[in-house]
């Protein structure tokens, strides 16, 4: 009997602990693919966040680095300046890369580290159950913010794309959604040029993935993808915020 | 000699830890124990700079000098900060050119050396620290001569090798101040 | 040449190729000196954003296998302590050099020893140690990073030289003997498994409490052997001494010469120089209670290290502690008045 499909090599044979519903899954799975794909998962080290995906390391097959919150950008770059000719990837959450970790994924991407970002964006602290994150939308309640996100006291949301599409460092800064099966497989594209662009050696690649949280927005999975829709799509829109053909390295 | 304890003092800019670095380096050269320990920080930017140097027969302890056997004093401040430390019977050598003062003490060996004013006659500018040397080597005998040229030769940069004659002039001068 | 370019030296002839750091005083030379030479043999030098992405750089570079090393003072270890903390509970060898300043906060930047409690006793959060060494002189700074890289590979942990201002910045003389650089296998670093292994985790995450106990346990294992097989002190006129101090680095240097005023006074004192302040050198000091009648620390801070002292001593003999704080070092001369002082009591 032809296989027609099976789990990707580089996805460990593991049950995920994330929550019903939760986008983690597809973009494990994307990043996976991507591995299979262009055959590195035997030269890959990625480097896991605190957040939810702080036991990836657990599910991805190459070889796994579990950093302290907010600072995989320093440790892939640690990983990187020591073994330039493998491929190194951050898997990082909102606010592990835009709050705690701000400095650290600043700097990487003006410096143009040779790294690849999979940065997933939900506009919530879901491991800690439901708190405020530099994403988290004006008006949006969470656990930190109950009567909805207060700009005047809390500030606005970070948009992580159009931040670091200013940089010089930056080659790709492309941000997708995995609500549909058209943007997933755009996700998986962008992923894929994320990976290829360190592999030709182009500078710092950040994707930004829209990712639901059903649980701490309170909402079914389907409705989750349909808040994503009406409320994220319009702060954070889609889009190649910028494409370095030539890289960012002489 | 077991050892001497120095102190080199003046303002930043005038050349007192490279001074100190050339006494230092002659102590190398003739195979003694030596340390070299500026002082450092803010203090350093166009303030008052000092170094203490140590050479010796034996292991150094405290390579920081408070109570020199020598000293070399270019600006007041460091003259009225040291000149009371120097140990009885020890040598200070002070450039009269900045330093309008003469000390009571007469448990000590102090020479005046007009040493700024010198190095502008003899057409040796920037060198009063070196003619200050000079004359520190005459009344402490830290080093032989042969090793004091030596150590200049080290410590003037590659690039700059033509300054070593007026610097070996400037030590005769001192020496004959 | 000064220590702090010393130590840059001897890093790199101890195979170092990857060195991270942020710029603060007393320890500016080695970073200064690694940029320049780094790149002529290919090497990384890397300026941080800051200290904590400094030691996360270590972090990864020591996860990759090779040997790398971070360099800070007093106020930026305190913020490298969250590194050095998943560095120890990752089981990964580095090397963090602390050239202390005065503290706390800002404090100053003159030369101090008040870092040794944080260097061990907490240098990050949780059970954890690191092996601390204390050079006196720029010669033994070169020594010892070559000891410090070998051991932290021999036993997959960080270790950390403890310097201070005025070694940093002085000169003295130094030969850089040839020595072989020791390789490692590190059959755990996360360099690729090439298809040809399971995959590596470097991690320190571990939610099942008996898991982690077990992980903490195995690791305290491993530090026993370091007490049993590492300590180093050195010992002058102990043998016969009655009044022994106790001080390591820069006021060892100030004690050496106040010992040996003592003697020359007819004061029968000796001096132990701890080289590892963990492990401590216990062993040196109960051997010395049986002749010494008193113990005297000299340290410049308000006593750390004295409470390792009392703890060795146990009870069996008063200990006296000295110290200046705030950058300034002790001069010998105070030194001897206390060791006079001491000694008029103990006849």
């Amino acid at each position: 009997m032809a296989v027609v499909f099976e789990k990707p090599h580089a996805l460990a044979d593991i049950t995920f602990h994330y929550c019903p519903g939760c986008t983690h899954g597809i973009i494990h799975r994307l990043v996976a693919e991507v591995m299979d794909e262009l055959g590195i998962e035997g030269k890959t080290v990625g480097v896991c966040p605190v957040g939810c995906s702080v036991m990836a390391y657990d599910y991805f097959n190459c070889d796994m680095i579990e950093a302290a919150h907010g600072r995989a950008p320093a440790v892939a770059t640690g990983v990187k300046r020591a073994l330039p000719d493998n491929v190194v990837f951050t898997y990082q959450g909102d606010g592990d890369l835009a709050a705690i970790g701000t400095a650290e994924t600043v700097h990487s991407a003006t410096r143009g580290e040779n790294i690849t970002v999979i940065f997933v964006n939900n506009a919530i602290y879901g491991m800690t159950g439901g708190q405020m994150a530099p994403t988290t939308l004006p008006g949006q309640v969470t656990q930190t913010t109950p009567y909805g996100r207060d700009t005047n006291t809390a500030g606005y949301p970070v948009r992580v794309c159009e931040m670091l599409s200013t940089l010089s460092g930056v080659a790709l800064a492309q941000r997708v959604a995995v609500d549909t099966v058209p943007h997933i497989n755009e996700a998986k594209k962008a992923i894929k040029k994320a990976f290829q662009n360190q592999l030709d050696g182009k500078g710092f690649s950040i994707v930004e993935v829209l990712s639901t949280c059903p649980t701490n927005w309170g909402l079914t999975p389907v409705e989750a993808l349909q808040w994503l829709r009406d409320n994220m799509m319009p702060y954070y829109p889609l889009g190649v915020y910028k494409d370095v053909e030539e890289g960012v390295k002489k | 000699m077991a050892g001497i304890n120095m102190v080199f003092a003046g303002f930043g800019g005038q050349g007192i830890l490279f001074t100190g670095k050339v006494c230092a380096y002659s102590g190398l050269m003739e195979e003694k124990e030596v340390s070299w320990l500026p002082s450092y920080g803010p203090e350093m930017r166009g303030g008052t700079a000092n170094c203490s140097v140590c050479i010796s027969d034996e292991p150094i302890g405290s390579p920081l000098v408070l109570t020199p056997d020598a000293l070399i004093a270019m600006n007041i401040q460091s003259y009225d900060k040291f000149i009371g430390a120097v140990v009885p019977g020890g040598v200070a050598v002070v450039d009269s050119t900045l330093v309008d003062k003469k000390t009571d003490r007469d448990d000590i060996k102090a020479f005046y050396v007009p040493a700024t004013q010198m190095a502008n006659d003899l057409q040796l500018q920037g060198l009063a620290n070196i003619i200050l040397l000079g004359k520190l080597l005459k009344e402490t005998g830290f080093a032989s001569m042969e090793a004091v040229e030596k150590a200049l030769a080290k410590c003037v940069p590659p690039r700059k090798q033509h300054l070593l004659e007026p610097n070996m002039r400037a030590i005769k001068a001192g020496m004959e101040a | 040449m000064k220590g702090n370019e010393a130590l840059g030296e001897a890093a790199l002839r101890a195979g170092c190729r990857h060195f991270f750091g942020y710029p603060i005083t007393p320890q500016t030379e080695l970073s200064a000196y690694l940029s320049k030479v780094m790149p002529k043999v290919g090497g990384t030098f890397l300026q941080a954003e800051s200290e904590i992405a400094a030691i996360n750089m270590v972090l990864g570079a020591a996860s990759a296998g090779v040997r790398a090393m971070t360099s800070s003072s007093s106020p930026g270890i305190s913020l490298k302590c969250e590194g050095i903390s998943y560095i120890a509970g990752s089981d990964l060898p580095c090397v963090i050099v602390n050239v202390q300043r005065g503290g706390p906060g800002l404090g100053g930047i003159q030369p101090s020893q008040a870092d040794y409690w944080q260097a061990t006793r907490a240098p990050g959060h949780g059970d954890l140690h690191a092996i601390v060494f204390a050079p006196s002189t720029v010669q033994e700074m070169v020594d010892i990073v070559f000891r410090a890289f070998d051991k932290a590979d021999e036993y997959r942990m960080p270790s950390m030289i403890l310097a201070d201002g005025m070694l940093g910045q002085m000169m003295e003389p130094v030969e850089f003997p040839e020595r072989e650089v020791h390789k490692v296998e590190k059959p755990w670093a996360t360099n690729g498994h090439k298809g040809e292994r399971k995959h590596n985790i470097v991690n320190s995450l571990f939610l099942q409490p008996q898991q982690l106990e077990d992980k903490v346990k195995e690791r305290f294992a491993r530090y026993d052997l370091v007490k049993q097989n590492e300590v180093l002190a050195e010992e002058y006129l102990t043998e016969d001494a009655d009044i022994v101090l106790v001080a390591y680095g820069a006021s060892s240097r100030i004690s050496r010469s106040a010992v040996n005023s003592a003697r020359e006074k007819g004061i029968k004192a000796g001096l132990i120089r701890p080289i590892t302040l963990w492990p401590f050198p216990e062993k040196n000091i109960q051997a010395a209670c049986k002749t010494a009648k008193a113990f005297l620390t000299v340290e410049m801070s308000m006593g750390q290290m004295v409470d390792d002292v009392r703890l060795a001593v146990n009870g069996a003999r008063p200990v006296y502690f000295y110290g200046r704080t705030g950058g300034i070092i002790p001069s010998p001369a105070e030194v001897l008045g206390q060791i006079e002082e001491i000694s008029g009591g103990v006849k």
